[in-house]
């Protein structure tokens, strides 16, 4: 049965053939046919071909790989133990060894982009002048000194002191929010409301400030709320 | 040897600039090192006046820049330290007459001689600024205990980071621990709670700084002052000393010195 000469495997970089000692152009047929009848997994694949001790010369190999290409699989390596081999696949300039480290490029990145919900995202302390605008959220580890600006398209939250000007919701947005563990900007202000914050008596708390009523409203920000 | 090149500078003006760069720069002179204050603010020069060397300038930077002197002619020796010299701003012309290029050009040509060039910045965030930092290797950002000067400071931290000269030290100049035990001024704490660098040292409120500025002579050198012995240990710290802060709380002629919970040193 050809399926027993011809040994097929998924590795890293595509699909390992194998195939068995035996007149090669038999052998090439039979890998030929097995593909046209399997078209579909083999489309666009890179293909190793394994030709053990055969010792096959360039005409051989650039036969299998315009059939090949024919059908829109690549020739990558030809993985052989003869030096006549190797050397004809290196004058055709393909590869004959399994290379374990080269990336996959047709994988394409894992997308982490969730619509509508983009933000910046900044670890450092933001100082006077410094003035970040953003369509999406706002968010700083650090602390924002006076003088320093945010605005945002959505929400802002600065895990540190915020004391310089934060405008969150700045298209329009009324349900923008801003959260810092102390919340004591110069000026706050949520889509088209402005406001200041009230001196703080005593420690500073985490708080959330949200619109009320077209009135910006803080509280206590704490987990579960 | 090859010099330090250390910038001084507020954004803010009269916050003390001048008279640290003086300051600083005679007590390293007085610790045996050879240093050059550089005065950058051109156009509205001083540092001659509080060095008390004004009726000896002949060539100033200007002059060694644009070649109508050799640099060691523009360099005035001081006359109470050997050690330290002063290279004087022009009075006559403004900040655009020296790029920030010909600043690092000075310096380097200045570098094989001395320990430590000492820049002191014009106020303002414009060109003088640009041309006193784009040398340095290294930024005090000097300060007043209130709130305008402390915006400034924090303003100007953020252009030396953004220039990458790394994150200035902080001296904050004019404490009075009468007016912060009262609640009249930022405590050190404050200050640098927000601006949140090292601190290099902190000068205590001094009316002999004043006299001495007149005088001509560095407070830096009399040892009965608070803020003369607050400029010995900044000086000593940039040398890599580990100098504990002053505790300023128990007022002239009588202290102790502790550590403070910042630390001090490197």
């Amino acid at each position: 049965m050809q399926a027993k000469e011809i040994e097929i495997k998924g590795i890293k970089n595509g699909i390992l053939i194998e195939l068995k000692d035996g007149d090669w152009e038999e052998q090439e047929n039979a890998l030929l046919s097995h593909i046209d009848e399997n078209l579909t997994f083999f489309k666009s694949a890179r293909i190793v071909l394994d030709v053990g001790e055969r010792a096959l010369k360039s005409p051989d190999l650039s036969g299998l790989r315009n059939h090949l290409s024919d059908r829109n699989i690549r020739l990558k390596a030809v993985l052989s133990s003869s030096l006549v081999t190797e050397r004809a696949s290196q004058d055709l300039g393909l590869e004959i060894k399994l290379d374990e480290s080269s990336p996959e490029p047709e994988r394409s990145p894992i997308n982490t982009m969730l619509d509508g919900e983009e933000a910046v995202f900044l670890h450092r302390t933001l100082r006077s002048g410094h003035k970040i605008e953003y369509h999406g959220h706002i968010v700083v580890l650090g602390d924002v000194n006076p003088g320093a600006e945010l605005i945002a398209g959505g929400n802002i939250i600065v895990w540190g002191r915020l004391r310089g000007v934060a405008h969150a919701g700045a298209g329009g947005d009324s349900n923008a929010v801003v959260c810092s563990m102390d919340l004591s900007p110069t000026q706050l202000r949520i889509s088209d409301k402005i406001s200041v914050s009230p001196p703080r008596k005593g420690k500073p708390r985490p708080e959330i400030a949200y619109l009320e009523d077209g009135q910006v409203t803080a509280r206590e920000w704490a987990a579960g709320q | 040897m090859s010099a330090k090149v250390i910038t001084i500078t507020s954004g803010k003006g009269g916050v003390g600039k001048t008279t640290a760069t003086a300051n600083i720069g005679a007590a390293l002179a007085n610790m045996g090192q050879r240093v050059a204050c550089i005065d950058a603010d051109i156009g509205l020069r001083n540092l001659d006046v509080v060095l008390g060397l004004e009726n000896r300038i002949v060539y100033d930077l200007v002059d060694a820049v644009e070649g109508r002197c050799r640099l060691n002619q523009a360099m005035i020796k001081d006359k109470h330290i050997p050690g330290l010299f002063l290279i004087p701003s022009a009075q006559t012309r403004d900040k655009t007459a020296v790029s920030p290029s010909d600043m690092i050009r000075l310096c380097d040509e200045l570098r094989p001689d001395l320990d430590w060039i000492i820049i002191d910045s014009p106020a303002g965030i414009e060109r003088g600024f640009k041309n006193a930092i784009a040398p340095a290797d290294q930024v005090i950002v000097v300060t007043n205990p209130e709130v305008s000067a402390v915006r400034d400071a924090d303003r100007i931290i953020g252009i030396v980071e953004a220039e990458e000269k790394g994150t200035p030290k902080l001296l904050i100049n004019r404490l009075d621990p009468e007016m912060v035990k009262q609640n009249n001024m930022l405590s050190a704490d404050d200050v640098v709670d927000l601006l949140a660098i090292h601190l290099l040292g902190i000068v205590p409120e001094d009316k002999e700084v004043l006299i001495s500025t007149n005088q001509g002579t560095p407070i830096s050198l009399n040892n009965k002052s608070l803020a003369g012995q607050a400029y010995q240990n900044i000086a000593r710290r940039i040398m890599g000393e580990d100098v504990p802060l002053m505790d300023l709380d128990k007022g002239s002629g009588f202290f102790n010195r502790i550590s403070s919970v910042f630390g001090s040193g490197d």
